[in-house]
């Protein structure tokens, strides 16, 4: 496919002015402007900002006109494929955008009297209740921010529901050496141990390890099923027994949901706290980078120990429960990310009973991928050769390295070449080389195989003439970037002010 | 079933494909799951079958107009505070947010072709390094409320081996809570600093006297909860710098058009929220938390989320932004990570960029200069039209936010009493503080005429039984 990415040569905002200032924007009216002002110098002055920042003043046209070429040079699910291991970059429908800018919620204040804000909350509730009926759990919250907060929220409940039992010396949480980055650090940021689990020749946890590992130290396990090699965990029952007959905790990191929604739960398995990431799976967008929003789930257990606020029905009105008797406190203030939350309600709603077409369709696209991708010289499954993959599929480029020096990182800034995001590179860490791809349902077959045909066109490339992929992309607004500049000491600019600094330097 | 957002989920498309993987039914990708744990029935999500789009459209519609509160009509009669006010979103705003390129993105793990959207994240984290007054600001967390948690989290690493950390009582009370919350599973003591009754400034002497050479950081906010400002700061910064401990200063952005920078102050670690810069109050979020520092190596190794920088293309002809110092990141540094934040408030960085561009230094200015108005204004007209309520601290600093005390009525009853006249006034402080019975926050913006503070003022006269003039 060929692609030509827009290449404006953009100055930075602050370079926008000719020195001289246009007419802002302006919210501050003059009669009060005033007033303010003199307020100012009658009881402010020692604190009064004497020079203003250094913000440029620019004209409303040149302001849109700037950030509009930015988003001309930026790459989004709707603009293409965004193949993103573990990031489930699924459509985000234009209805969910369309419905939930509706200004009774951009404008509703968390503080007013929920007697104002009734549909706001059925819709809050009613999510709850479905969450908790896809994964099999008893209770919802909507409370954290996003998927790594929830993380956080879920390893502080095991935490005090272990001190409340006064199991102090049970300070290990498992986590294997294929998980998300999230779950090692956010075992950490509760004060536990980190104990890595290694990963069998089938893709599963192994075992044998596991059991080895497993002590009255044991907290818990932080596993995703399917894993970040797309592989159900098969023996997902002899894990939960063995966890449980130690006193421990199972927590299900909801990123890798995708690949069985309504067609298993977390909560079936044994698994007692579950995070979700409504901008994962249930297409809230990504926004680039954020926000997200992540929902936490748990059996009846361990409900008393859920973040406040939750919302509740008693009759036919909706409130907000603050009465959580062992609560661990708040992850965030007030209740979470609410617009992406109420995507995710639109979502469901239309997608309702019939789930798990999303499912089916994820599976069938990695596999379908997965069938075509193995075919091609240099590339190899490492794990689990055999097995049918769930929401995504993770290959490896070790053998096209060793055979032509042609690297991961080359192939995936080839891939961009031709229109296409690159997936997920170098994660997980097992896998040398690695590629993982994920589809979800959103992508068609046309063009699944067009990134199967530019993965076969790249390989090709590699084994005729390797030195040019080097040299990509080339089609992109900028070339290959330089990552020790950006990094080094010396060179480090994060903010315009060093971009000044370091050229007089 | 087929559905529209699935492309592959046409019964013909599905058939060939199984074909050319080589299976008869998508049963077969699933047989690894143990037989017990496969759903065999229908879940209860949704309402009873998949909607269409105009039957979703109306369904939702219907259940959102059961809110009584109708929206940005009204919104020039809410004066609701607690950190978070009604604030005004241009259209210009909105529209950049909007773009699809921008929202539909993933984090920019492929720089190259995600210019734009780094650029814009290059800009937000410049803009709000200006406007605090420091070096360097992250590409955002997820709010205020856990910038500031993680500020001190942050500030217990740098000065490893101190384990206690001040915050000023007049701090937002859920961040308090956020901050215990975050920090449990450390071993940290936190200990609040008093405020003084006359001003509802921080209490020096007593900050003074509580620090010492295990303290690792000062948390303060300014304009504090009740709305007051810290005139003071220099000095409670200077105070804290002696003790060997780091000055965390929260400050609203849009009070920085007027009053001096936090980090030209002399703070180390700047916190904020952008939910004034264009965000919107969205029930509480998302917004997007500034964190930023000063540029002192031991600041930017412990520095929590994600930051861009700007670089040279390999060949060193042409600039270009990307990710940098990710070895601080969970996804590389796992259990030694400094933060487990991954995804964190983009769009919304995005839209505080787009608002400051927007209103330049000179809007920022007017309109700091305006809210000070506003609560100048509605100050005066209290104390001359309505002898039942007065600020919680006479000599205080307002800006914005105004604690006010009811003497001795309710606090919640006078609320639900304006309520029912149109106009929604608090939170009551009852709700974090059981001696304050007789006390409400209020806030006051651009979104408020003369006409509305002349209203507000005249309602509330009413309701405590004086008589409106």
């Amino acid at each position: 496919m060929k692609y030509r990415q827009a290449r404006w040569d953009e100055p930075l905002i602050f370079e926008l002015t000719s020195g001289k200032d246009k007419e802002t924007f302006q919210l501050g009216d003059d009669y009060f402007a005033k007033l303010g002002k003199e307020a100012l110098t009658e009881v402010a002055q020692n604190i009064a900002r004497k020079e203003g920042p250094n913000i440029p003043n620019l004209s409303e046209p040149e302001v849109v006109r700037h950030y509009t070429r930015l988003t001309q040079m930026s790459y989004g699910i709707d603009v293409g494929v965004v193949p993103l291991g573990s990031c489930t970059m699924k459509y985000n429908p234009k209805i969910c955008e369309d419905l939930a800018n509706d200004d009774r919620i951009t404008y509703a204040h968390p503080y007013m009297s929920e007697e104002y804000l009734q549909g706001l909350l059925e819709m809050l509730y009613t999510l709850q209740e479905w969450l908790a009926e896809l994964t099999g759990m008893d209770v919802c919250s909507l409370h954290p921010p996003a998927g790594a907060a929830g993380e956080l929220t879920g390893v502080l409940i095991i935490r005090e529901y272990l001190r409340d039992r006064e199991y102090t010396y049970k300070d290990e949480i498992l986590v294997p050496e294929s998980a998300h980055g999230t779950n090692p650090a956010s075992a950490a940021m509760a004060g536990f141990k980190v104990v890595r689990i290694p990963t069998d020749e089938r893709g599963n946890t192994d075992l044998n390890a596991l059991k080895a590992a497993v002590s009255d130290r044991t907290a818990g396990i932080m596993l995703t099923n399917p894993s970040t090699l797309g592989l159900f965990e098969e023996k997902i029952t002899e894990i939960s027994d063995l966890i449980h007959s130690k006193g421990g905790l199972l927590y299900y990191d909801g990123a890798n949901l995708n690949g069985i929604l309504g067609i298993a739960r977390p909560g079936d398995m044994g698994f007692d706290i579950v995070h979700l990431n409504l901008h994962k799976t249930f297409a809230a967008p990504h926004g680039g980078g954020g926000p997200g929003a992540g929902a936490i789930c748990v059996k009846k257990e361990l409900a008393d120990y859920l973040p406040k606020p939750l919302v509740r029905k008693e009759g036919s009105r909706y409130y907000l429960d603050y009465n959580i008797r062992k609560s661990i406190g708040k992850i965030t203030w007030f209740y979470g990310n609410i617009v992406p939350a109420i995507k995710s309600f639109i979502y469901l709603m239309m997608l309702g009973p019939e789930i798990r077409e999303v499912a089916e369709v994820a599976v069938l696209n990695t596999n379908y991928f997965m069938k075509k991708i193995k075919e091609l010289p240099g590339v190899d499954l490492i794990y689990g050769r055999e097995r049918w993959r769930k929401h995504e599929v993770v290959i490896s480029f070790k053998d096209l390295l060793r055979e032509t020096g042609v690297s991961a990182e080359d192939v995936a800034k080839a891939l961009l070449d031709r229109g296409i995001h690159a997936p997920t590179i170098y994660f997980p860490l097992t896998v040398p080389e690695a590629h993982m791809v994920e589809f979800t349902e959103s992508e068609s077959k046309r063009t699944i195989d067009e990134v199967v045909s530019a993965y076969r066109d790249i390989v090709r490339q590699a084994y005729e003439d390797p030195g040019k992929l080097k040299e990509a992309p080339r089609n992109t607004s900028v070339g290959r970037l330089d990552a020790l500049r950006a990094n080094h000491p010396r060179t480090l600019a994060p903010t315009h002010k060093y971009v000044k600094r370091n050229i007089s330097g | 079933m087929p559905h529209h957002w699935i492309p592959n989920s046409a019964k013909e498309v599905k058939q060939e494909m199984l074909k050319e993987t080589g299976v008869d039914n998508v049963e077969e990708f699933f047989k690894d799951i143990p037989e017990k744990l496969r759903l065999k029935k229908k879940l209860r999500v949704g309402f009873g079958k998949p909607l269409l789009e105009h039957e979703a459209r109306r369904k939702f519609l219907g259940i959102l107009s059961k809110n009584k509160f109708t929206g940005f009509v009204n919104t020039h009669r809410v004066f609701l505070g607690g950190g978070v006010c009604v604030h005004y979103i241009p259209s210009v705003v909105k529209a950049i947010v909007s773009r699809a390129e921008f929202y539909t993105a993933y984090t920019p793990y492929q720089p190259e072709i995600n210019q734009g959207i780094l650029q814009a994240f290059f800009e937000y984290q410049s803009l709000m390094a200006e406007l605090y007054g420091v070096d360097i600001v992250n590409a955002s967390m997820y709010n205020a409320s856990t910038a500031a948690a993680e500020a001190v989290r942050m500030a217990l690493r740098v000065k490893k081996g101190r384990e206690r950390v001040l915050i000023a009582s007049s701090a937002h009370p859920e961040i308090k809570e956020v901050i215990r919350t975050w920090v449990k599973g450390l071993n940290v003591r936190l200990e609040e600093i008093p405020y003084r009754r006359e001003d509802g400034e921080l209490d020096i002497s007593a900050l003074h006297a509580k620090l010492g050479d295990d303290v690792a950081a000062v948390y303060i906010e300014s304009p504090n909860f009740f709305g007051i400002v810290e005139r003071k700061l220099r000095d409670i910064i200077e105070v804290t710098h002696d003790a060997g401990a780091l000055a965390i200063v929260n400050a609203n952005p849009l009070s920085l058009g007027i009053f001096k920078a936090p980090g030209e102050l002399g703070a180390d670690i700047v916190v904020g929220d952008a939910q004034s810069l264009g965000v919107g109050l969205n029930y509480g979020g998302p917004s997007a938390g500034i964190l930023g520092i000063q540029d002192r190596r031991e600041l930017l190794r412990q520095l929590p989320g994600r930051l861009i920088g700007m670089t040279k293309t390999v060949d060193g002809l042409e600039n270009g932004f990307m990710m940098i110092l990710q070895t601080r990141e969970q996804h590389i540094r796992r259990e030694r990570a400094t933060s487990n934040i991954t995804t964190n408030s983009g769009l919304e960085a995005i839209a505080a960029a787009v608002y400051v561009s927007l209103l330049g230094a000179k809007g920022l200015k007017k309109l700091g200069e305006a809210l000070l108005g506003r609560t100048t204004y509605f100050l005066g007209t209290l104390r001359k039209h309505c002898v039942d309520a007065a600020p919680l601290f006479e000599k205080g600093l307002y800006f914005r936010e105004v604690a006010i005390s009811f003497k001795d009525r309710d606090a919640r009853d006078v609320i639900s009493q304006l309520e029912k006249q149109g106009i929604y006034v608090g939170p009551p402080l009852s709700r974090f503080y059981d001696a304050m019975r007789d006390c409400s926050l209020l806030c006051l913006t651009e979104l408020h005429s003369k006409d509305d503070i002349d209203e507000l003022v005249s309602k509330l006269a009413l309701v405590l039984g004086g008589e409106a003039r």
